[in-house]
């Protein structure tokens, strides 16, 4: 730890650009998710945030965490918000004497991005808006109270997908945004995890710097909708990665690269057994997950070039 | 100043008059009645006639969800749509005016599915009655050139910054070919302020915009935005009368239409007032006490100046071109809530009529009167009345 408050300020800035004193659960990954996209940004950013956790987290009226330009309006348009924004900046520059230079970023949850907010989204991404779409996919509709999503897991139990007598939870697959946003044909696509801050930042940076639309997935550990201890939201994450269940890659012009690549995966029951949302599982529904976590890792794996393992 | 008038139609006409506004982003999706609008930016944007970002947005949702993000900039906002599409943006119209964007935005009325009709009414706007945007009728395409023009300037003003519709009825106005006197640019520059707002998302001063309220601060920024929209009024009559010292073309809140010494006064508001004045025309040659009066502010709600306008008058009959299922015509209930305490009020009746772009012609407005005068009489003034429905 000592070692560490001395080399990271050298790696990263400690200027941030959502304030503590936030309203976020403890052992939040979402905001801990968007503390370094922003950190990343830096100053120069306008953010339009969809409804959702970290918009009800950071903006009670009359006080605000954000310390750049914030704008959010509603549930499923963030992406059409920055849309405008960006085409707005664009005019100004031509026609107003307008010179900054500015980045601009739309942020949503899972609900936000794959479920409501898709079409927009999908919008924002074929016009070629020059702009950077984060999901921070904590993996259900939490600020409304652990809702299913299509992110949300096979086999976990939210309140609109119970586990039961007659139902293991989720009976569906995480849909699988990256590849939505690779279809549009769009510069850069990257997953990252919350758990892995330089991850995040190489990310962001590398993003913005392309021209075009760029979109960022990052899986966001949250310890209330997941139920599990909030001291594990780090090592959570890490284990949603080295089980294989959430490959961290990217996609750069088409191409995709394994950002995290391992010799061999963890099994997933090492990730399920600690959360309280995959309790009711049996061995048989495990295996499943087993199979289709190293089978979807070597599709990754397949698409980067690499060998499959088993 | 002012050039001869031209023959064009008028969504044409619209989209000169956003053009010589220098509007700085056109975000838009197709819909009848309104799109020829939009192709006339399209175009305009596509030969260097207008620079502008044109957004081809994927829904009306988007549309104006891309108008709030350019808004909020500081660019100069417009956009058209007309019936689905505005409900489909409604959730987003109430924002706008929340946040005080001042996005100008002309509706070519038309009916609401279902059944599905891509005709003329007034159903549209009703439904967005509410949603805190200033709301303008007009009654013809020289009128819509002239109110988009203005509809910039009261938006934009810094003691309004409130978004603006311009009510122009889809197909009777949007599609006709009519002589209509244009502005030129010099007119219009030296007319039109540039948009300036002092908060803008800007890095170098953030702001946030959009937080959430809570049961201690919600009734407040209501409250705020309620007192915004009323005290617009000073503004939009301001900007009307320097329009017509410009012009000479003077708007008023409520208009009258040989109405002095009429003891039954007409109501319609848009487009089909125009051939409510040749029925009235022909009836006072008659010799019948008829007048009309034309509601052209629908908000801010012009109070005082509807009470003045009627008050001479016995008997008021409202046309209503949008129908409130299983309650009273929306014009109608508001005209009648408005006149219910002043001392000196005429009996109402309220007609709906002319729903998904039925005409009503000069010789049905005579007939909405002498019916309206008979459910006056008989007492019966808490019915609603369709007018030319087959039963």
């Amino acid at each position: 730890m000592e070692t560490l408050s001395i080399y990271a300020p050298k790696l990263v800035t400690n200027r941030e650009y959502i304030a503590s004193g936030h309203r976020a659960c403890s052992g939040c990954g979402e905001v801990l998710a968007v503390r370094y996209v922003c950190k990343a940004l830096g100053r120069n950013t306008i953010i339009s945030n969809a409804t959702g956790c970290m918009e009800i987290i950071s903006s009670p009226l009359p006080e605000t965490s954000w310390e750049v330009p914030w704008i959010h309006t509603l549930f499923e348009n963030a992406s059409a918000v920055a849309s405008g924004i960006e085409s707005g900046i664009k005019a100004l520059k031509r026609k107003h004497g307008y010179t900054k230079e500015v980045k601009v970023v739309a942020m949503g949850g899972d609900g936000g991005t794959a479920d409501i907010g898709l079409q927009s989204l999908s919008g924002a991404l074929e016009r070629g808006h020059d702009f950077l779409y984060v999901c921070y996919d904590n993996e259900a509709y939490m600020n409304t109270g652990i809702q299913r999503s299509s992110e949300t897991p096979f086999g976990a139990s939210t309140t609109t997908a119970p586990a039961g007598k007659d139902s293991m939870g989720q009976h569906t697959w995480k849909k699988n945004m990256a590849a939505i946003a690779a279809a549009h044909n769009i510069p850069y696509v990257a997953t990252s995890c919350s758990s892995y801050p330089f991850d995040i930042m190489t990310k962001v940076e590398k993003a913005i710097k392309v021209k075009g639309p760029s979109y960022i997935h990052i899986l966001s550990v949250c310890p209330t909708g997941w139920r599990c201890p909030s001291n594990l939201t780090i090592k959570m994450g890490r284990l949603a990665v080295e089980t294989g269940i959430f490959p961290v890659y990217e996609i750069e012009d088409g191409k995709y690269k394994l950002n995290i690549d391992l010799p061999g995966l963890r099994p997933v029951e090492d990730y399920l057994k600690l959360q309280g949302r995959y309790r009711h599982l049996t061995k048989d529904n495990t295996a499943v997950i087993q199979a289709k976590a190293i089978e979807d890792y070597n599709r990754i794996r397949q698409l980067a070039g690499l060998k499959a393992i088993k | 100043m002012t050039s001869k008038h031209t023959g064009i139609e008028s969504s044409l006409a619209i989209a000169e008059a956003v053009r010589l506004a220098n509007a700085d982003v056109i975000a838009a999706y197709p819909i009848t009645p309104q799109t020829h609008i939009v192709e006339g930016l399209a175009e305009m944007v596509a030969n260097g006639d207008l620079d502008a970002e044109y957004i081809p947005v994927e829904s009306e949702h988007s549309a104006m969800s891309a108008c709030l993000g350019s808004s909020a900039v500081g660019a100069r906002t417009f956009t058209a749509t007309a019936s689905q599409g505005l409900i489909l943006m409604h959730e987003v119209l109430l924002v706008a005016a929340s946040l005080r964007l001042p996005i100008v935005m002309t509706v070519a009325n038309r009916a609401l599915s279902g059944p599905l009709n891509i005709w003329g009414d007034h159903s549209d706007a009703m439904v967005t009655r509410d949603s805190g945007w200033i709301q303008i009728f007009v009654e013809n395409g020289q009128q819509a050139f002239d109110q988009t023009i203005c509809a910039f300037y009261i938006a934009e003003h810094p003691d309004v910054l409130l978004p603006t519709i311009i009510n122009v009825d889809g197909f009777h106005i949007s599609h006709v070919i009519e002589p209509i006197a244009m502005l030129d640019q010099k007119t219009v520059d030296g007319f039109l302020p540039p948009y300036k707002r002092a908060i803008t998302l800007d890095p170098d001063n953030p702001a946030t915009m959009g937080c959430f309220a809570m049961p201690n601060m919600y009734a407040e920024s209501r409250k705020d935005l309620d007192i915004a929209v009323r005290d617009s009024k000073k503004v939009i009559l301001d900007v009307w009368r320097k329009f017509a010292d410009l012009t000479g073309r003077q708007y008023k809140p409520v208009e009258r239409y040989k109405a002095d010494d009429a003891e039954t006064l007409l109501m319609v508001m848009g487009g089909y007032s125009e051939n409510a004045m040749d029925a009235v025309d022909k009836m006072q040659n008659e010799g019948k006490k008829v007048g009309l009066v034309r509601i052209r502010l629908w908000r801010p709600f012009p109070y005082e100046e509807l009470a003045q306008a009627v008050s001479g008058a016995k008997n008021l009959i409202v046309l209503d071109r949008a129908i409130s299922l299983g309650g009273p015509g929306p014009v109608c209930s508001e005209i009648k809530a408005a006149l219910y305490n002043s001392g000196k009020r005429p009996q109402v009746a309220g007609i709906v009529g002319g729903l998904g772009g039925r005409d009503i012609s000069p010789a049905d407005f005579e007939k909405i009167v002498e019916i309206g005068l008979e459910h006056i009489k008989a007492g019966r003034v808490d019915e609603t009345l369709m007018y030319g429905v087959r039963e």
